[in-house]
């Protein structure tokens, strides 16, 4: 099924744009109503805690898109179809920047929250290396000339980069950090109030809306500079 | 065409399994660097010298914190509900720092299960709750915090 995936389902995708912006900024807006005046303050943090709104979401995604980036790494290895290489190079400056974004947040929330920018504990070193991947594998594809030669190392480096993902997601577990453990995916209550879980979730949305946006965006552009690069070859 | 796809897999299959496993070999060796801090009853099982430098995390024990006014020294206690160790520290105590709240402190030990901090960082919990809610849970008797 993949390996049928043609040119003509981008043109397609492209027209649904003006909507999806259009979804996209609503839902920011409705989000950070939610965020920032209808739910009420952490009752140790206090509005620190907000911070959580935009950090989460991001880390989510930035965790998401280098799965996703591994994922047509592996289909392209076996399928060789130009559109999954594409898929990663569209996908690499989007989960870099969201990994920018947690990383960025999550230093502003803990200087109030910890007393400290930063420490060297085993999640946010994992997560500054996760970024360094992305910066990678973007300069992968702007070093190497020669795209199919890119398409192969950018691949290896989707795959073998994607062992940082489990570390990642496991270190709050597996080790003492001072980054506390996942909230949500926590079975035992209580961890998150209703009232807090809702403009998470909203934001979640908004994020995600953002994210397929850009894609659709950038995996058009990336794919009409295919063609005129061909068409200049021929 | 069947047969590349067939051996591109194979090949595929075989690299991600040497990686998974030099990666777990890698992790498990690496298992005492990668934790951020040691708790007290880590530290019973590992001999300290003196004056090594060591973090160390747990809760801040209750009715602990000291502070004296003449040395402008703070005085509390980690505990791991199984062992105890000492901290001193003089400098300025994060908002978040409270007794029966998680903790980690960075310094030197100094003998007798005593460390001088030099940094004290306070270590937040999983939990994101309204104070109306916290009140109503205590009132109920199900919050097991403070």
């Amino acid at each position: 099924m993949i390996s049928k995936i043609r040119p003509a389902i981008i043109e397609k995708a492209d027209g649904y744009i003006p909507l999806l912006l259009s979804f996209t900024i609503i839902t920011f807006f409705v989000g950070l109503y939610f965020s920032l005046i209808e739910s009420p303050a952490d009752y140790i943090q206090g509005d620190s805690m907000r911070i959580m709104y935009i950090h989460v979401p991001s880390a989510w995604f930035s965790l998401m898109i280098y799965t996703l980036i591994a994922l047509s790494s592996v289909f392209w290895f076996i399928l060789r179809n130009p559109l999954l290489s594409l898929a990663g190079r569209s996908l690499a400056p989007i989960g870099a920047m969201f990994t920018f974004l947690a990383l960025i947040t999550g230093s502003i929330w803990g200087k109030p929250t910890w007393g400290t920018w930063w420490a060297w504990d085993a999640r946010l070193t994992s997560m500054l290396i996760l970024f360094f991947l992305y910066l990678a594998y973007i300069l992968l594809w702007h070093s190497i000339s020669n795209k199919d030669n890119a398409s192969k190392i950018a691949a290896a480096l989707g795959i073998i980069g994607f062992i940082n993902i489990p570390i990642i997601k496991f270190s709050v577990d597996w080790w003492n950090t001072l980054h506390q453990p996942a909230t949500i995916s926590k079975l035992s209550t209580p961890s998150i109030d209703v009232s807090m879980l809702i403009p998470l979730l909203i934001m979640t949305l908004a994020f995600g809306l953002f994210l397929v946006s850009l894609f659709i965006i950038r995996i058009r552009i990336l794919s009409l500079e295919l063609r005129i690069n061909r068409k200049m070859i021929y | 065409m069947r047969e590349p796809v067939k051996q591109r897999i194979i090949k595929l299959l075989i690299g991600a399994s040497i990686i998974f496993v030099a990666v777990l070999i890698i992790i498990f060796n690496l298992r005492d660097n990668l934790i951020y801090f040691y708790s007290p009853t880590d530290l019973v099982e590992i001999n300290l010298n003196n004056n090594q430098e060591i973090r160390v995390g747990g809760l801040v024990a209750d009715n602990s914190l000291k502070y004296e006014e003449n040395s402008s020294i703070y005085r509390f206690v980690i505990t791991d509900e199984k062992n105890i160790i000492n901290v001193e520290y003089r400098g300025i105590l994060p908002n978040l720092f409270a007794e029966n709240k998680g903790v980690v402190v960075e310094g030197i030990y100094s003998g007798a299960n005593n460390i001088i901090a030099n940094k004290v960082l306070a270590k937040h919990d999983e939990n994101y709750m309204p104070p109306e809610v916290i009140d109503a849970l205590q009132k109920e008797g199900k919050w097991q915090g403070e």
